[in-house]
């Protein structure tokens, strides 16, 4: 079935510059494998599409069920420079948790 | 166990977080993280204004407050309210608590040794550009290295009552009071790595004690009373974070992994001048009543260089704003746009960017934002930035004239023209370890 990731997970977002870093945080850390299946680099790239000029690289927590990705290029020139409301990139895990994922009835 | 709270995740954090810390529970040290990236170049721009400026303002008259309840209580503070000037900070808290013995650690600010460093062959290129310093040295406003927890540490050992730094790192403020409590040196980089995660889940305040945290939110109790994080910290290198009993917010293992990958770049290398901390390695317990346990963290030797946070005059910029109501809202904020484009580009004007987003439509989530087919109304936000401060300036006389010539409803005008901010710019670089030296200074 398909459901949002918001079901199975929370996470937390900052800035370092221009790079973005979205924490993205199983619930239950049973979900975890999950998260590594569903949430990949290829399918966050694609979900952000134009927002992200660089690579994305996925980062394992396995210890906390958690997966942490960099978007290069991602928040308009960062800091200051950028002219976006949004500079840091606060509300982009939020925004990632609308990713939809394909997950099993029983493993949920 | 000694108790280490942080009062203060940034300048411009909660005036009451460290007060509260004092007076409602027991805590040994109270830290204080005042300072951002472009803090630095806002500071350095009040010294050159005033050389009795350019620190965390808000810092001295703080101290005056508690002076007396630090004295009773033999509450340590650790701060890097110094700025680009930590001495000046250091006579102002002493001229309004003349009871606190004060101490300084100097050596971060490397503004006027910049040609020199260059001369030695250092270029200070940009970690994520790659391009050298020399580029951008006529526009600079400030250059600091992040210093680490040993100078601070250091400065804990004059038995002074308020440590000041000026651009130490963030974690290095909770980490000092270990290494001086618990004797730890250089190579026990597991110890060092464990207070140096201690100090992230807490530098941020309440960050991680219920603030921002994203589950089940509107049941964290009483906000408005958030207690701010109180770390636990062992000999041994284990800790557990906490908050005073009775306040508000809420500290599980939700909330402290949250916090730890917050600014977080790769997990296994996160780089500080006293080590490299692997949050990998981290252990999480729930022990009940706002209490997790932290074990199990391992570090590796602290790298041979040292990042240096260099500001520096980029441009100008201008955003502004107006709102179109219901009905067609969002259509009418993308006509305003259109023509304020098509004017300028009459004008003959171009900018290195200009950008537009439609807040209540796509400004948070971009195009990943839920869509709204007809909203209420719409705020339309257009931002330009360039180098020719005359472009910017003209720029800024283009929107409120829609309120008459363009789209019906315009409104939320009010603040008329909006004003043109310099662009002072981050330039991340490193500098090897042995050209930095630090030094504490008791302040009499």
């Amino acid at each position: 079935m398909k459901v949002p990731l918001s079901r199975i997970a929370h996470g937390r977002s900052g800035d370092k510059g221009d790079t973005s870093n979205i924490g993205i945080i199983a619930l239950d850390e049973r979900h975890y494998p999950v998260l590594l299946r569903e949430v990949t680099v290829e399918r966050v790239k694609q979900f952000f599409g134009d927002m992200v000029h660089g690579d994305v690289v996925r980062y394992e927590l396995p210890n906390l069920g958690a997966v942490n990705f960099l978007l290069y290029e991602a928040l308009g020139g960062g800091g200051t420079l950028s002219l976006r409301i949004d500079a840091q990139g606060k509300a982009l895990s939020a925004a990632l948790l609308r990713l939809e994922i394909e997950i099993g009835e029983q493993e949920l | 166990m000694i108790r280490i709270a942080n009062g203060q995740g940034f300048w411009g954090d909660w005036l009451e977080a460290p007060v509260r810390l004092v007076e409602q529970g027991p805590i040994d040290y109270l830290v204080l993280d005042y300072l951002a990236e472009v803090t630095m170049s806002i500071l350095q721009k009040q010294k050159l204004a005033d050389s009795r400026l350019g620190y965390a303002s808000d810092f001295p008259p703080l101290m005056a407050r508690l002076a007396k309840q630090l004295r009773e209580r033999g509450v340590r503070v650790v701060a890097n309210a110094g700025g680009v000037n930590p001495v000046a900070c250091a006579e102002e808290v002493r001229r309004l608590a003349p009871c606190l013995k004060v101490a300084v650690v100097l050596g971060d600010d490397i503004y006027s040794r910049i040609d020199d460093l260059l001369a030695h062959g250092h270029d200070l290129r940009n970690m994520d550009t790659g391009q050298p310093l020399s580029s951008i040295r006529d526009r600079i406003r400030s250059a600091n290295v992040y210093t680490g927890a040993f100078s601070l540490a250091e400065a804990l050992g004059t038995g002074a009552d308020v440590i000041i730094a000026g651009r130490c790192t963030d974690t290095a403020l909770t980490l000092a009071p270990m290494i001086h409590e618990f004797g730890w040196e250089e190579g026990d980089w597991d110890r060092l790595a464990a207070g140096t995660i201690a100090g992230h889940i807490i530098e941020c305040g309440a960050q991680c004690t219920g603030g921002n945290c994203q589950v089940d939110w509107q049941a964290i109790p009483d906000m408005a009373d958030i207690g701010y994080p109180i770390v636990e910290a062992e000999p041994d290198g284990s800790f557990a974070v906490t908050k005073h009993p009775g306040t508000g917010g809420r500290i599980d293992k939700h909330t402290i992994k949250e916090q730890l990958l917050y600014e977080l770049g790769d997990p296994h290398n996160y780089m500080t001048p006293d080590c490299i901390a692997d949050f990998t390695t981290v252990r999480l317990r729930e022990e009940g009543n706002d209490r997790v346990r932290i074990t199990g963290i391992r570090g590796t030797p602290r790298p041979a260089t040292l990042k240096v946070s260099i500001s520096y005059s980029w441009g100008w910029k201008a955003i502004g704003t107006l709102v179109y109501s219901w009905p067609d809202a969002l259509a009418k904020a993308k006509t305003a746009d259109q023509i304020v484009r098509s004017r300028l580009k009459q004008l003959g004007l171009s900018f290195e960017q200009i950008y537009t987003e439609y807040f209540g439509y796509n400004a948070c989530h971009g195009p990943v934002a839920q869509v709204c087919a007809e909203p209420p109304e719409i705020q339309v936000r257009i931002g330009v930035r360039d180098m020719n401060r005359q472009s910017v300036e003209r720029f800024t006389r283009e929107l409120v004239p829609l309120v008459l010539s363009g789209p019906p409803t315009g409104t939320g005008y009010g603040e008329g023209r909006p004003a043109v901010r310099e662009i002072i710019a981050y330039w991340p670089a490193l500098v090897p370890r042995e050209e930095i030296s630090t030094a504490v200074e008791v302040v009499a």
